[in-house]
């Protein structure tokens, strides 16, 4: 019966073109907007690090006081003194601070023109707590952060760049006029959003970075923050030093933790630690600290474009009129019909078996539509670089669960509009169908 | 004509006209907050940020291998090559004039602190205000097109040059208007002193520029978009940034010339892509969210009113041709065509009148459930009341065709059986 069913209903779509054209319409654009802005979501939205997101941690500390804080929120960074003291107790059992950092490099030696490469200053145990996959070599490890090592691992895009692809372990790379050694080469990794260096540098959705050389590296060699560097209150400091000991924040920690029972205690570790800072006068302030996960902290920085969720927003309200709309436009089709319906009942047809039919047309309807939802959606997809940065268009595209998805939400949208309208076409009086005939 | 036919016409066809009222409330309320939104990003997209923004362009660009700019030595040879990159810049024969800067409006990198009345205050104090500083020198005015209100602009002798991790004195600023006037109220603020960061040593306001926007376009600068503070200070550090306007119409040529003389005069720096920006890119990048949203928002609100006036004109046609034979007895008894025009155009208003009514709800709730959740203002009354207005007219527009047929119905139909 089914088979015969979609016969009729694809039949019947063509009776009343114009009806059927404009329900067409309506939920191939209401379909195609919903999973255009739902493209982007996705891809802003989602979880960087899915199978450890809830091990990595980023601690806060307010070291600006009441006064100065974000509304009672700590800084989103730390400054060197607290990031110091943090990393010196070791009470978590991977540890890393890090910083963006952009230096120069001559891609093809002496003769060539400078470019700049982005990079970050960051400790051995980044590559394990990240899960950074490598080509070549690996990270480096925790004697080489206190040896202060001048290492570096490439990115395999950045080791394209300078080593046309070939393992360069053991090579010299120069970064604006100092040698490093290089000891591994990552794998293609790019974690979007780049949830563990949000404080400034490259944005949450750019492309990979070039380099990752050792924190203690980059501090002997004066190397400055490319990202953000945020004071308060009345600045005294002349040199590096006197900033190094500022409330200048500029520094992103992070700490794995395995067990509630881990973080509880990093937790009553950072009270601690404020608590002493208090005792010791550094702050004249009750302890005010966070330890976010990387989903509460993607959450608190807001890196979820607020344009992207308006728009998902916008384009779902829309797809609900579109529905809307095919509910009062199959209504007066199928009730067109009501003749047709009264000769079918009076032959034996049941209740049920008029239902299944005009959900089954309803659905020839929505497929109709979903098959046009595709064309916009694949037009559209294309076109999200009008409304979004490119960075993050680009994160946008057409794949098979997208078609699939497409398809899917047309047809069940539209089954579901058609419950009401199919109950009033099931409900026709076969008696008073004919007599009026 | 009475209303009781029509209402008792409509208590048969709940459901269609359910539908209609609730697609019409529906895109009340979207298309309302949507027109909203598409105001407030069109308005901030276009205003002035204070500068003559033709024939400007800026260079962003970093030493490699230069001191480090922390001990004196190293400042003064930064300062050097700075000078010597101006220099070369200036002699440009498509260039009018050069000033060295941090940043630019609009450009989103900003250095920003607080300026008070009194000495030693921090931020947060009523006396003061958050304030994004511009470090430059005396050639700032017509590099920028900036135009003084009051005071006088830099000269040359006020110009100095620092670290940039230096917090040096500020002996001499100048301020915008805004910022005068909000640590100023009562009058003139030339000749008087402020205090920044909650430093205890004064700076004299020299001039007043009439307006200046910071380089924040985001919403977090929201607070003191327009209390830029001019300091006439060259920065030094392995990083660099110039301000340069191009003789009329020759734009084009002056951004060509730029990476071959600044190569020229040292060859070991990062110029990409990116180093030469005319302001009109600069001022595209800052506000392509905004005008993406509007542009997104338009056309969602063009389908969604072609939808809706499509959905009424679909289920009117339905119900002419379910009530043919009445309009046909209605016509045999007297009815004139214009009687039955009416009728459809009334009933189409009565129910286009519930919907708004319900839709003016749903557009206020909807608007308060975005400012709780993204930074929206209170929507005005007049946009909602312009909907309400347009939303009727579509549904009489959209009414119109069907309603016509209808009063084309012969009365003749009267005799026929359906």
């Amino acid at each position: 019966m089914f088979g015969y069913y979609l016969e009729l209903g694809l039949r019947s779509l063509r009776r009343n073109p114009a009806l059927t054209a404009l329900m067409v319409m309506a939920i191939g654009f209401g379909v195609a907007a919903s999973m255009i802005t739902w493209s982007v979501f996705r891809a802003v939205s989602g979880n960087p690090i899915p199978d450890k997101s809830a091990q990595l941690f980023t601690p806060q500390v307010d070291s600006w006081g009441p006064q100065q804080n974000l509304k009672g929120e700590p800084p989103e960074a730390l400054n060197y003194v607290d990031a110091m003291a943090l990393m010196r107790t070791h009470e978590a059992k991977r540890q890393t601070l890090l910083y963006p950092v952009q230096l120069s490099v001559l891609p093809g030696g002496d003769r060539s023109l400078p470019i700049a490469a982005n990079g970050y200053a960051v400790y051995g145990d980044f590559f394990p707590m990240f899960e950074v996959p490598f080509l070549y070599g690996s990270g480096w490890n925790t004697a080489d952060d206190q040896g202060r090592e001048a290492v570096v691992v490439l990115s395999a895009e950045f080791n394209q760049k300078l080593f046309d692809g070939a393992n360069s372990v053991g090579r010299e790379v120069t970064l604006e006029g100092h040698d490093y050694r290089v000891v591994g080469v990552t794998g293609h990794w790019n974690p979007r959003p780049r949830f563990f260096a949000l404080f400034g540098g490259s944005g949450p959705f750019s492309d990979p970075t070039d380099f990752y050389l050792p924190f203690t590296r980059a501090l002997d060699l004066q190397i400055d923050t490319a990202g953000n560097n945020s004071c308060r209150g009345s600045l005294t400091f002349t040199n590096r030093n006197d900033w190094l000991q500022s409330n200048c924040v500029w520094v992103s920690p992070w700490v794995e933790l395995d067990s509630a029972a881990e973080v509880a205690r990093y937790r009553s570790f950072l009270e601690a630690y404020a608590a002493d800072q208090q005792r010791a006068g550094r702050f004249a302030w009750a302890p005010n600290v966070r330890l976010r996960d990387v989903m509460q902290w993607l959450d608190y920085e807001h890196v979820v474009p607020s344009e992207s969720s308006i728009a998902l927003l916008v384009s779902l309200g829309f797809f609900a009129i579109c529905l809307v709309n095919t509910i009062g436009l199959l209504l007066a089709k199928f009730l067109r019909r009501a003749n047709e319906i009264g000769v079918r009942r009076a032959l034996g047809a049941s209740r049920r078996e008029i239902y299944t039919q005009y959900l089954i047309e309803a659905a020839t309807v929505g497929l109709a539509g979903g098959v046009l939802g595709l064309l916009f959606t694949a037009l559209g997809v294309s076109g999200v670089g009008l409304l979004f940065p490119p960075e993050i268009a680009r994160l946008a595209h057409l794949d098979l669960s997208l078609v699939g998805l497409t398809l899917v939400v047309a047809i069940l949208a539209t089954v579901a509009a058609a419950f009401y309208p199919a109950w009033r076409a099931a409900k026709v009086q076969p008696a008073w169908q004919l007599k009026s005939n | 004509m009475t209303m009781h036919p029509i209402l008792a016409a409509l208590r048969k066809h709940k459901a269609g006209v359910v539908l209609i009222s609730l697609q019409i409330a529906l895109t009340l309320a979207i298309v309302c907050n949507a027109v909203f939104i598409i105001g407030q990003r069109i308005e901030r997209v276009n205003r002035p940020t204070g500068l003559d923004e033709n024939n400007l362009f800026l260079i962003s660009q970093q030493w490699v291998g230069a001191p480090g700019g922390d001990d004196p030595a190293g400042v003064e040879k930064l300062d050097v090559m700075q000078r010597e990159d101006l220099a070369a810049l200036r002699n440009l024969p498509d260039v009018a004039s050069v000033a060295p800067s941090n940043s630019i409006p609009l450009l989103n990198s900003s250095w920003t602190g607080s300026v008070s009345i009194k000495p030693g205050q921090q931020l947060g104090d009523k006396s003061g205000t958050r304030t994004a500083y511009y470090f430059t020198d005396d050639q700032v005015f017509p590099a920028l097109g900036l135009r003084l209100v009051a005071g006088r602009a830099f000269t040359a002798a006020d110009v100095q040059h620092q670290g940039a991790r230096d917090q040096r004195d500020r002996p001499v600023i100048i301020v915008t208007k805004a910022l005068a006037d909000k640590l100023f109220p009562q009058g003139s603020a030339v000749g008087k002193v402020i205090y920044s960061d909650g430093s205890s040593s004064p700076s004299t306001i020299i001039g007043v520029v009439e307006r200046m926007q910071i380089p924040a376009s985001g919403s977090w600068g929201n607070d003191f978009t327009w209390y830029s503070t001019l300091v006439p200070t060259r920065l030094d550090s392995n990083f660099a940034r110039y301000v340069v306007r191009a003789k009329p119409g020759r734009l084009d040529a002056a951004m060509r010339a730029v990476p071959a003389t600044l190569y020229g005069v040292n060859p070991m720096r990062v110029l990409d892509d990116d180093s030469v920006k005319s302001f009109a890119d600069i001022r595209a990048s800052a506000y392509r969210a905004d005008v993406g949203m509007a542009i997104l928002m338009g056309v969602v609100c063009l389908i969604l009113l072609c939808v809706t006036a499509a959905g009424i004109v679909g289920l009117t046609s339905f119900w002419v041709g379910q009530r043919h034979r009445q309009i046909g007895v209605r016509r045999a008894l007297g009815a004139r065509k214009i009687d039955i025009l009416h009728y459809f155009q009334i009933e189409n208003l009565l129910i286009a009148g519930v919907g708004v009514v319900l839709g003016v709800l749903l557009a206020v709730g909807l608007n308060i459930w975005l400012m709780t959740h993204y930074e929206m203002t209170r929507i005005p009354a007049l946009y909602v009341l312009t909907g309400v207005l347009a939303m009727l007219a579509i549904g009489q527009a959209a009414v119109f065709v069907p309603a016509r047929r209808a009063s084309n119905v012969p009365p003749v139909v009267a005799t026929r059986a359906v």
